[in-house]
């Protein structure tokens, strides 16, 4: 940030924002947000440690991981983020029996397509794996 | 210089977290329920990520018969992001983001083949009088599938 605009976070602070603030390319005067619920969340302190340990080019990545944190635990105060983990394995659980029944049915087609010579026989497994 | 065997017995009863932040550990101390001296990473690993502050006022915030799942979930939190400096738990959001992408993809690939073979076998055992449609097979499952749209936060899928 140049000249005398305080960054999001020396604002929220009540700070002189320095020219090297670890805070400032990430937290925009204009998005006081954004900040707000970070350090809510997080705390200033931890936020300018976890900043601090990282390379610069990682430093953007880390703070919209921790925003986006931020406003889950916000959201939802119990579960956060973890929440809605919990929601998106459950999809792929879903998603992997969905997958496991039509495979179930791709090798019945096989099977029916490789026994030409005996089709009673296929079309009896076919629709035993069927009613699974 | 004696020394109390009730103030040294409350101490050996402290939480993780009095430990830690070397205090006593009050009767209604908020964060003893959920970290117990026996767990003292559990409680190292939340401190380092939010700070006790935020983690006792959070759970302050919430009502009692819940306080356990967000201590749990918190320490899920931090554990993650300690390993992950960079994408903390988000990164298990866009891991699981694209596992579901990659699964509905295979997914379609496999009902299209289903549909051929469908199609194949209709063909096969009963051919369409002319200037009729075609009789669509009742062995694909249609139920219906959510078509889920992944979360992106960071549209790293595009």
């Amino acid at each position: 940030m140049g000249g005398n605009t305080p960054c999001a976070s020396c604002k929220l602070l009540r700070r002189r924002c320095a020219k090297e603030c670890i805070f400032a390319p990430y937290f925009p005067p204009e998005d006081p947000h954004k900040f707000a619920i970070v350090h809510k969340v997080f705390g200033a302190s931890n936020v300018s440690k976890m900043l601090q340990d990282l390379p610069v080019h990682q430093r953007a990545d880390a703070v919209s991981s921790l925003v986006y944190e931020a406003n889950a635990r916000m959201r939802d105060p119990v579960y956060g983020c973890v929440g809605a983990i919990s929601y998106l394995q459950h999809q792929v659980s879903q998603l992997q029996m969905q997958l496991a029944v039509a495979q179930a049915e791709i090798l019945c087609f096989q099977m029916q397509q490789q026994d030409s010579s005996s089709p009673s026989m296929a079309q009896k497994e076919c629709s035993h794996k069927s009613s699974l | 210089m004696s020394s109390s065997n009730s103030v040294e017995g409350s101490y050996s009863k402290r939480c993780a977290a009095c430990k830690h932040l070397r205090r006593r550990c009050a009767e209604d101390c908020v964060l003893a329920p959920y970290f117990p001296a026996t767990h003292p990473e559990r409680f190292e690993c939340v401190h380092k990520i939010f700070g006790a502050g935020n983690v006792a006022r959070m759970l302050k915030a919430i009502p009692v018969q819940e306080r356990a799942q967000a201590a749990d979930s918190l320490s899920a939190e931090a554990y993650w992001r300690v390993q992950d400096p960079v994408y903390g738990s988000t990164g298990i959001v866009i891991q699981t983001n694209q596992e579901i992408s990659s699964t509905q993809c295979e997914l379609a690939k496999i009902r299209a083949q289903i549909s051929m073979y469908e199609a194949q076998m209709a063909t096969e055992q009963q051919p369409p009088p002319p200037g009729l449609p075609q009789q669509q097979g009742s062995l694909g499952s249609q139920e219906n599938m959510p078509m889920f749209e992944p979360n992106d936060p960071f549209n790293f899928l595009n």
